[in-house]
């Protein structure tokens, strides 16, 4: 049909998948100078096997001395940090996902007026700034030792988290879902009850479990700077060397992060 | 004249100018189609009926009241005598059926009456009442994204007409349903618009579809109303303005030979 016959073998043979860097100058230039980078980052290392080996030997004897767990000399002292753990897990995640859900919709761009949208990203970026020990410092200075301040630390913490991942839901929703039930006379927040809620639940549900799961690693973690729950009992029991009951104190961290980490997986895949 | 509208400019953010001057009025009862190509302006036209788009300039008078005139809780107020049928349905997906179609009456009821689902007794009434004319009374209970897209936008206009609107505002009611369904559906709303006088005024992309089922059809183009009679009116010269230059007479015969098909069915 057209004068100039149009050869599709010679074009299918020039053809090459897109490279992600256009520029072929800018490419190799780029690749070269991660190559480099490594190789001068690997050779400015400086390894004292000697050193290595002896702390291999020591590191060995400290872990040794984890053995046998001893969950009986300090059993109520266990219980009693693992209680207070549990406690403040609960309490701040409730507390955490109440408070980040009027922030969250704040956050969301699609509901809330400009002024309204920047102070609660303001919020959530303050939360999200600083890591939860440097929070429960600052709680503890202002609050005293014990688990109040790790609950505090916990609770503003888990707004920040909840509360731009679900900002983030909210935005990304169904916007025809909204708009019938606005269309249908609905106040504000019969919207908000009806037109956006459905649409986040599974994953404000999912979510929450997921952050309890979080709260409890971390307020084991928070016990090390004076805010409480098992992390102080952990803490003790190293400075008076007492590894056996450490170990104990890890062994049942780690039993609960473990089922945690399960029913809060399996809670996520039910509310799918 | 139940609806009026004079004057309808609307101008995007953007700049783009989607419906320029725009006069129209429906009379109570009456169903009317509103036709053009994609992007002349017929789903902001609607959405400016009641506020969902805020028109730029012009007005919409609904039964006496000024719409465009209103604060947010009068707003609310005169929303709940439009009712509106979506393109791809605009379910809640995760909610139930009956759900969705109570969701109708969410401008009658107070929040927490809402939140806790205690509609008044004679609503729930109401909508199995409706469920059933369409069709749909076994399955209440079912997620709406378990349904079928025919049974989908039933489920849409009985939410729609749970509002007790006197106008319905439908926005391409068929433009993701097979042929047959979408006839079903065009029929359905058409039969329910004359069993209650509603009037409605439904945008849709399928020329035979709207002159099959609509005596008035209005030609929007570029925001602006360029054609505006019966459908026996309609024809290549009429459609040509509209759209644009193409092969037309293929369509009207489309037409025709449906609705023979029709008649011998």
């Amino acid at each position: 049909m057209s004068a100039t016959a149009f050869d599709a073998a010679a074009a299918a043979r020039a053809w090459r998948p897109p490279p992600l860097i256009a520029s072929p100058l800018l490419r190799y230039a780029v690749y070269l100078g991660a190559l480099l980078y490594a190789v001068l980052a690997a050779a400015s290392i400086e390894v004292d096997w000697a050193r290595a080996s002896e702390g291999l030997e020591r590191a060995a004897r400290f872990v040794a001395g984890f053995f046998p767990p001893d969950f009986t000399t300090k059993r109520t002292d266990i219980l009693e940090g693992l209680l207070e753990s549990l406690t403040m897990t609960v309490v701040s995640t409730a507390a955490g996902v109440a408070l980040s859900i009027p922030v969250a919709v704040g956050a969301a761009r699609n509901l809330a007026p400009m002024p309204v949208y920047l102070l609660c990203r303001g919020i959530i970026a303050l939360s999200r700034t600083f890591q939860e020990v440097i929070i429960a410092i600052v709680f503890v200075a202002m609050v005293g030792f014990g688990p109040l301040a790790g609950m505090l630390t916990l609770t503003f913490a888990t707004i920040g988290f909840m509360a731009k991942l679900i900002a983030e839901d909210i935005e990304d929703i169904a916007e025809e879902q909204a708009e019938a039930v606005r269309a249908t006379g609905a106040s504000w927040f019969q919207l908000l009850a009806w037109g956006i809620l459905p649409q986040v639940k599974p994953r404000l549900i999912g979510l929450s479990a997921y952050r309890l799961d979080i709260n409890f690693r971390e307020s084991a973690v928070l016990g090390l700077v004076g805010a409480g729950g098992i992390g102080d009992t952990l803490n003790t029991a190293f400075d008076r060397y007492e590894f056996d009951t450490a170990a104990a104190v890890l062994v049942v961290i780690i039993a609960i992060v473990l089922a945690a980490e399960y029913s809060s997986s399996w809670i996520r895949r039910k509310v799918q | 004249m139940l609806l009026t509208i004079s004057g309808l400019t609307k101008r995007y953010p953007t700049g783009d100018l989607a419906l320029k001057d725009v006069d129209l009025a429906v009379p109570k009862g009456q169903v009317m189609a509103l036709i053009g190509p994609s992007g002349a302006g017929k789903s902001t036209l609607i959405r400016c009926v009641n506020r969902l788009v805020e028109p730029t300039a012009g007005s919409v008078v609904l039964d006496g009241i000024e719409v465009t005139g209103l604060g947010a809780a009068a707003l609310r107020r005169a929303r709940r005598r439009m009712g509106m049928i979506f393109q791809e349905y605009a379910l809640v997906e995760r909610l139930t059926v009956m759900e969705n179609v109570l969701s109708g009456r969410l401008g009658y009821v107070g929040f927490w009456a809402s939140w806790f689902r205690r509609f008044p007794r004679k609503d729930v009434e109401e909508a199995f009442r409706l469920l059933h004319r369409v069709g749909l009374a076994h399955m209440v209970d079912k997620r709406a994204d378990a349904l079928s897209g025919g049974q989908r936008q039933r489920v849409g206009i009985v939410r729609a007409l749970m509002q007790e609107p006197q106008l319905l505002l439908v926005d391409e009611p068929t433009a993701s349903l097979d042929p047959k369904t979408s006839r079903q559906i065009m029929r359905l709303i058409v039969e329910l618009c004359e069993e209650r006088g509603l009037a409605a005024i439904i945008n849709i992309h399928d020329v035979a579809l709207a002159q099959q089922f609509a005596r008035r059809i209005v030609g929007l183009r570029a925001g602006q109303i360029v054609f505006d009679g019966s459908a026996a009116e309609l024809n290549a010269e009429v459609l040509t303005t509209i759209y644009g230059e193409e092969d037309w007479s293929r369509t009207i015969r489309a037409d025709e030979a449906d609705e023979e098909e029709a008649v011998a069915a």
